[in-house]
């Protein structure tokens, strides 16, 4: 039922694990529900530098937050915050309907792990999320 | 292909095939029409065919009516019963942890104006037969109580259920989809009233079951026509199917005994097997009041569909009661309903054997279970820090 790029990224995902000395960390979802993805990430002079990621959660979960990382990475904070969820469902190939969800949390994780920046680093602006909190059960951390 | 996923169907057997093929070809005459010689062929199949499922279950040829599965029987038995009864009371009573098939029957029900009670089960998923009795009042209709979990294997009291609503009148219907061909079943000795079978559970044809009706208990019919199945079910028989079925379940109770033994030797192994090489990880279901060819776990930390992926990627299958695998948004009402916390119960796999399961590919199961659990682990946030913790 999955492409085969999403069985790609979820049976090799790409930028997995946890950075020690990353500035922005942002966590989506919970467990109740099936799936966490935690996003960390390393930004020097506004550019994302590394980024890996954490997540629990289905096939689809994995994939998403696989992919996503991939196109944040190297890129600017500005251009990351372009990414949504549809760009990561094609980048995909596509995903089932009722998982969805996982690239809008792909999407959500990636903005909580920038606003972690912005307020770490003092920035004073807030990132508007999709409002869709059913789908991505955020807690604003 | 490593196949540990006998409780959602099996394989049929070349036997049960081969029994089958004539009456597709040479032998494929409508059994009801009892005036030529093509129809009387397929009666005296579909004869037969009764007789031996009657006789693997204790009961009688003219108390089993074949349906098209599982699904059908459970809808059958419940809302037939309730739609004749619905003078003499409007209660029902069944349990949190039955299959869709009865569950969304009696949800069905609710919304006609009937009162269903969901009795809730212990821990290991086991029904207390005396809250079936409390929950009996003078509106009572109809009890339902699974014969074996589907999910976790967990076997209930269904004898001691039985009595209890013998002694107060009341209709006991158990699906014994999972149980038939695995455990020992004698409807008259358990005093079951409705016994719901489905074939392709026991290398059986798939599209086949059957419903025990006791004689003398009354339901409406479901299906409105012909005069088939004793003029209580309408459709041209599938006679095919039914032969097939016959033929699966008297192989299946045939030397049931050793079959049980050399299967639960393989169950034991698999679940000691687990238990001891991946830590953080529980058991779901009774130790030993479970079916035979049943295995369940939860894996903390980590998301059944993931699990089912990556071992579907290495050729074992299994299944999982996870969100995600059940397309909706909650994990198993089963595992739920023996009290797991959504975050474990996300994390489960059942592993079901047969008689075809050898031991070479259990302990290549065993073995591959723990790297993949690992892996996932490592992927997982909430196993951060953990790790040498326990
Ligand atoms: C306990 C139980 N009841 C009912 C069913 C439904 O049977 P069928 O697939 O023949 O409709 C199943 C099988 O999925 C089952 O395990």
């Amino acid at each position: 039922m999955y492409s085969e790029k999403v069985m790609d990224h979820f049976s090799n995902p790409r930028n997995v694990g946890e950075i020690a000395d990353a500035n922005a960390v942002g966590t989506v979802g919970n467990a109740k529900c099936g799936d966490i993805m935690k996003i960390y990430m390393k930004i020097e002079n506004d550019i994302i530098t590394d980024v890996k990621f954490k997540t629990f959660g289905c096939g689809a979960a994995v994939a998403t937050s696989s992919m996503a990382t991939e196109l944040v990475k190297g890129k600017t904070v500005d251009e990351a915050l372009q990414l949504t969820n549809k760009a990561v469902v094609e980048a995909l190939e596509g995903l089932p309907p009722a998982k969805l969800h996982c690239s809008v949390l792909a999407e959500e994780a990636i903005k909580a792990a920038i606003q972690d920046y912005y307020d770490k680093s003092g920035i004073e602006k807030k990132i508007e999320c999709s409002g869709d909190c059913a789908h991505c059960h955020a807690h604003h951390e | 292909m490593i196949y540990l996923d006998n409780a959602a169907t099996t394989k049929m057997k070349d036997s049960v095939i081969e029994a089958m093929l004539p009456y597709f070809s040479e032998t494929f005459g409508n059994a009801s029409s009892t005036y030529t010689s093509a129809g009387q062929a397929a009666r005296k199949a579909l004869t037969e065919a009764r007789g031996k499922v009657a006789s693997a279950i204790g009961a009688e040829e003219k108390e089993i009516f074949f349906t098209s599965g599982g699904s059908e029987a459970d809808n059958w038995a419940i809302k037939g019963v309730a739609l004749k009864n619905k003078d003499k009371g409007n209660h029902i009573i069944t349990t949190t942890v039955e299959h869709h098939a009865v569950l969304h029957t009696c949800e069905f029900l609710e919304k006609q104006g009937f009162k269903v009670t969901y009795v809730p089960v212990d821990e290991f998923g086991m029904v207390n037969p005396k809250d079936i009795e409390n929950a009996i009042t003078d509106e009572t209709i109809l009890v339902s109580v699974m014969f074996a979990n589907n999910e976790i294997g967990t076997i209930n009291p269904i004898k001691e259920i039985g009595a209890i609503c013998r002694e107060k009148g009341v209709c006991f219907h158990t699906d014994a989809v999972q149980a038939a061909g695995a455990v020992p079943i004698d409807v008259k000795e358990m005093n079951i009233d409705l016994l719901s079978l489905s074939a392709h559970k026991f290398h059986g044809p798939k599209g086949v079951g059957a419903l025990y009706i006791r004689r003398g208990v009354k339901l409406e019919n479901l299906l409105h026509g012909g005069a088939q199945e004793l003029g209580r079910r309408a459709t041209t028989e599938n006679v095919a199917g039914i032969v097939g079925m016959a033929q699966a379940l008297a192989e299946a109770v045939d030397g049931m005994a050793e079959k049980t033994k050399k299967l639960v030797k393989l169950r034991d192994r698999i679940i000691d097997g687990i238990l001891e090489t991946v830590p953080y990880t529980r058991l779901n279901g009774h130790r030993t009041e479970r079916l035979p060819n049943n295995t369940s776990f939860c894996f903390r930390y980590i998301e059944g569909e993931s699990l089912l992926l990556s071992l579907d990627m290495m050729g074992y299958v299994v299944s999982s009661g996870s969100a995600c695998t059940s397309g909706s948004l909650d994990p198993s009402h089963v595992l739920l309903g023996i009290g797991l916390p959504h975050e474990i119960a996300h994390g489960s796999l059942r592993a079901s054997l047969s008689e075809f399961t050898t031991e070479e590919e259990i302990d290549s199961f065993i073995n591959a279970v723990g790297p993949i659990v690992q892996r996932l682990r490592d992927m997982s946030p909430l196993y951060e820090g953990v790790e040498g913790k326990e």
